[in-house]
């Protein structure tokens, strides 16, 4: 192994599992802990299609509910022990995946919303009242799982780890760096004799089980949802907004804007929304001014400008 | 003997325009073929056909035996066909960086001995080597995209108007290197519309109009009153 990969594992990616995995013996509130984790997934995931391939998926959600719902459903249907379903979640995800890999032909802003409408289809198809025997419809999902917070957090963490890894290993393997490559210039990466379809693709699906395996803990912990609730935009929006301010296509980066952001959220988004929204969007406006390429890179600005 | 390069009848076009007519050109092994032409005659289709950039609607494109005219840009490169274009070289990266990735797909050892060829041939980029390659001068950004292309250990390496944006002195520099690789045994195709290259053709093509007008040796082009007249702006 990569000498860097390993630096990267154990100074940013252990850390922070070691870090979420004691913060439950200091603080109680396990519910906030989890969904801590599930944005770090969810904006790592994000990072691995956007920071890699340029493709900017604003239906990344569509994996997520996928997930939740291929979670439930195997639950409920083929009564399946919970952590096969979890697995289950993230085929369901990587079958969403494959199914919309023709879209990754069209680029920039068509890409994102085509995504974001493949997204809304999946919603309306599952919340669909015919299918109340298949989905629950707009009924939602009521599972009999047991309540496990323990094991939904742990396995919540293992996730994070393993997407960490992969973006740690993209960073500094040889695949990684021709993927790199790809999305600086594809002219000049197809003149070296890169395969860009198929780097893309295995980011794209990467992503997409990623999201899928976070969505069916998400499930597994709410074990009552309705459809709107695994397939929220907002989802889609925070993993974005985390990602693109933390610096698309760094480790560390994703962290830093789930970190900041999403807690700054929960420190005053609930109790005064009004001065939450109004931080969120002066942090947002400064940061695109002044730091487009993200938090992450501002020391590499420093040190280039020294 | 077969040639190293071989294109027969080839068309290609954009949308309802067709560009190429039934291009016959060859490139054998050792040559330097110059391909001469006024803009818009169909030099740079015709180079992006043979890259796999466009695709061809007829006649057939050989390389080193084998009709490569449906094959991905990637696999042609990766046969020792090597394209250089200033547009080709990654902006962000160090000059370094370009190299290596030049040589993805070359044995590592190759690949390092190769650099060290590389840089003392082009000595101006061995003192930038750890610069971005954004940051270079528009003779050097052709220099790396040559030497990128080269990295690659290529068969055949094809050039589009290697001369274009650049000053008189630089481009008898960029002469002047591409006839060092030359001895080392590669072959090159050549676009361009400055006549100076000619000096380092073995064999010309002229193209006009999406086809080939005439091929032979520079001595030829010259010793012909209208072709010398189109291209060197003489007055008989």
């Amino acid at each position: 192994m990569h000498r860097l990969f390993l630096r990267d594992i154990g100074t940013v990616v252990l850390p922070l599992a070691v870090l979420f995995a004691v913060l439950p013996y200091f603080y109680d509130n396990g519910l906030l802990l989890l969904n801590f984790v599930v944005f770090l997934v969810l904006a790592q995931g994000l990072n691995l299609t956007y920071g890699f391939s340029g493709y900017l998926p604003f239906g990344y959600v569509g994996f997520f509910g996928a997930g939740a719902y291929g979670f439930s459903m195997m639950m409920t249907l083929a009564s399946a022990p919970p952590l096969l379903a979890v697995l289950g979640g993230g085929v369901a995800a990587l079958l969403v995946g494959l199914l919309l890999t023709p879209l990754l032909r069209l680029q920039g802003a068509y890409f994102g919303l085509a995504s974001l409408a493949a997204s809304e289809a999946l919603l309306h198809l599952i919340g669909n009242p015919s299918l109340q025997d298949l989905t629950g419809g707009p009924y939602g999902v009521r599972l009999n799982t047991p309540y496990a917070p323990q094991s939904t957090y742990v396995l919540a963490i293992v996730i994070l780890v393993l997407t960490m890894g992969l973006v740690a290993w993209l960073r500094h393997s040889r695949f990684g760096l021709q993927l790199q490559a790809a999305r600086d210039n594809s002219l000049a990466a197809s003149m070296a004799g890169i395969d860009i379809v198929f780097g893309r693709l295995v980011v794209w699906l990467a992503s997409a089980v990623a999201a899928g395996l976070i969505g069916a803990v998400f499930a597994w912990r709410a074990s009552t949802f309705f459809p709107d609730a695994v397939f929220d935009i907002n989802f889609s929006i925070f993993a974005i907004v985390f990602t693109l301010f933390g610096g698309a296509g760094t480790l560390l980066g994703p962290v830093l804007g789930v970190m900041l952001l999403y807690g700054l959220y929960n420190a005053i988004g609930v109790s005064a929304p009004q001065y939450f929204q109004l931080g969120f969007g002066l942090l947002i406006v400064v940061l695109v001014l002044f730091f487009p390429e993200g938090l992450a890179a501002i020391p590499r600005r420093w040190a280039r400008h020294g | 003997m077969s040639a190293l390069l071989q294109t027969t009848g080839l068309e290609a076009g954009y949308g309802g325009v067709q560009v190429l007519w039934g291009v016959d050109l060859d490139v054998q092994e050792n040559e330097t073929v110059v391909l001469l032409g006024p803009n818009g005659a169909g030099k740079t289709t015709l180079l992006k056909c043979l890259m796999g950039l466009l695709p061809t609607r007829g006649g057939s494109i050989q390389f080193r035996g084998q009709d490569i005219s449906r094959l991905p840009s990637r696999a042609r490169v990766r046969l020792g066909l090597s394209y250089m274009s200033e547009l080709a070289v990654f902006s962000d990266l160090t000059v370094d960086e370009n190299i290596d990735l030049g040589a993805l797909f070359v044995d590592r050892a190759i690949a390092r001995r190769r650099r060290d060829e590389l840089y003392a041939l082009f000595p101006i980029l061995l003192e930038k080597k750890r610069q971005a390659a954004g940051g270079l001068s528009g003779g050097q950004r052709k220099m790396l995209g040559v030497a990128k292309a080269l990295a690659a250990e290529p068969k055949l390496l094809v050039m589009d108007e290697p001369s274009a944006g650049l000053s008189p002195l630089l481009v008898s520099t960029v002469i002047k290197s591409l006839a060092q690789c030359r001895s080392g045994g590669l072959s090159l195709l050549i676009a361009e519309q400055n006549v100076k290259f000619l000096e380092l053709g073995d064999r010309v093509f002229t193209m006009e109009g999406g086809r080939i007008a005439f091929g032979g040796t520079p001595a030829a082009i010259q010793a012909d009153d209208g072709l010398r007249r189109a291209y060197f702006g003489l007055g008989v």
